[in-house]
């Protein structure tokens, strides 16, 4: 055949909440190329009634969930928080907070997230700082939810002041999630990462998932599908790198998007291990990144 | 991708939204009692589909958005609706 070898898709999911999903959804995302996947912390759909709820769901993130995404040779990695839906009790949401040191060298965690804000609440901006001020103490990545619907954009500029406040935090290691078009350009200008849910009837379809990377670039960008209990879908990422495809994007510029992207941002944490896929070189296997992973606040 | 095979790939499905959204319309008017603030902004939203430039879609998301900047006293419910009522 002339011309480049086809190679088979590769692609990391950056979001998505696996506890929620059935385990054939693990031997679907494997089978379309998924080489890692990622879980931040979130919402149970009812508020749980205690913090020792939080312990155990974290237990359930650090322990159980990577054994049960193995079982389809699925690295796993999470993220941990008391998820903004959570956070108008300030006083519990201390206690949920205080919970989290003990977990974070467990090899899987990747950071403090899915923090930032859902109503704009006072409570919850209080909440996001005590989040940001655990995150830049301990040295971790950051990932921030951003509201739904008519709260994104006022919850969006509320949520960078935060993180602009802190002196201590880079935003090359913070990713903003969920943006839209009203809210991707201010992310991008203040020099974080975005990333684009794609959702079937919020946030973002994967029509403009694409219109959003050709107009502002793929330089710090990821698409996920932030599969929960409610109307998403898991394979979400493949079918937009089928909708790149689509639209005349070059294989390349499809593999930087789907799996370069989310392993460069994610490779900032030392728990990170750049997965192995079938698109990998040995030189590639056997060389350290380019830009080796370190300890480093916020 | 020009314009051509623009409309080639997304006008069929661009079209069956347009005579959604058209439907939706028609089936609040036959429907009875009163509307609220999300027809209302559902209805100024649509003004910015007749706007001359590339900026559609951003503008109608401002729209429906909250234009205040500072966070409310508190959050009494999780869900958000899809359209400012207003008021904080």
């Amino acid at each position: 055949m002339a011309g480049k070898e086809l190679m088979p898709m590769r692609y990391i999911e950056p979001h998505a909440h696996m506890v929620s999903r059935v385990t054939d959804d693990y031997r679907d995302m494997t089978t379309a190329g998924c080489a890692a996947v990622c879980e931040p912390a979130f919402w149970a759909g009812f508020d749980r009634s205690s913090p020792q709820g939080f312990y155990d769901y974290f237990c359930q993130l650090t322990e159980h969930e990577p054994r049960r995404a193995a079982k389809f040779a699925l690295p796993h990695y999470c993220w941990l928080c008391i998820n903004p839906k959570e956070s108008e009790n300030v006083a519990f949401a201390k206690e949920v907070i205080a919970l989290i040191p003990q977990f974070l060298d467990r090899p899987n965690v990747l950071g403090i997230g899915e923090i930032g804000l859902n109503k704009n609440s006072r409570n919850e901006v209080e909440v996001l700082e005590l989040h940001v001020d655990l995150a830049a103490r301990h040295e971790q990545l950051i990932l921030v939810h951003t509201p739904h619907l008519e709260d994104k954009h006022k919850g969006t500029r509320l949520i960078l002041d935060v993180l602009r406040n802190d002196s201590r935090i880079k935003p090359e290691r913070c990713i903003i999630d969920h943006v839209e078009e009203h809210t991707i350009q201010m992310v991008l200008d203040a020099g974080f990462w975005a990333g684009m849910t794609l959702y079937p009837e919020s946030k973002c379809t994967a029509a403009r998932a694409v219109d959003m990377i050709e107009r502002y670039g793929a330089e710090r960008l990821w698409m996920n599908s932030a599969c929960d209990w409610g109307v998403s879908v898991p394979l979400a990422v493949p079918y937009a790198a089928l909708e790149m495809r689509r639209r005349g994007h070059t294989p390349e510029a499809v593999d930087k998007m789907i799996f370069q992207n989310p392993l460069r941002f994610l490779s900032q944490s030392p728990n990170f291990v750049p997965p192995v896929t079938l698109n990998t070189t040995k030189q590639q296997a056997d060389e350290p990144l380019a830009q080796p992973a370190t300890r480093r606040v916020g | 991708m020009n314009r051509q095979q623009l409309l080639d790939l997304y006008f069929p499905e661009a079209r069956a939204k347009l005579i959604d959204i058209a439907a939706f319309l028609d089936r609040l008017q036959r429907a009875e009692g009163g509307a609220d603030f999300r027809l209302e902004a559902f209805n100024q939203a649509l003004g910015h589909l007749q706007r001359d430039d590339d900026r559609r879609a951003e503008q109608v998301l401002l729209s429906l958005s909250d234009p205040t900047t500072e966070p409310i006293a508190a959050a009494t419910t999780k869900a958000a609706c899809g359209a400012w009522p207003g008021k904080s």
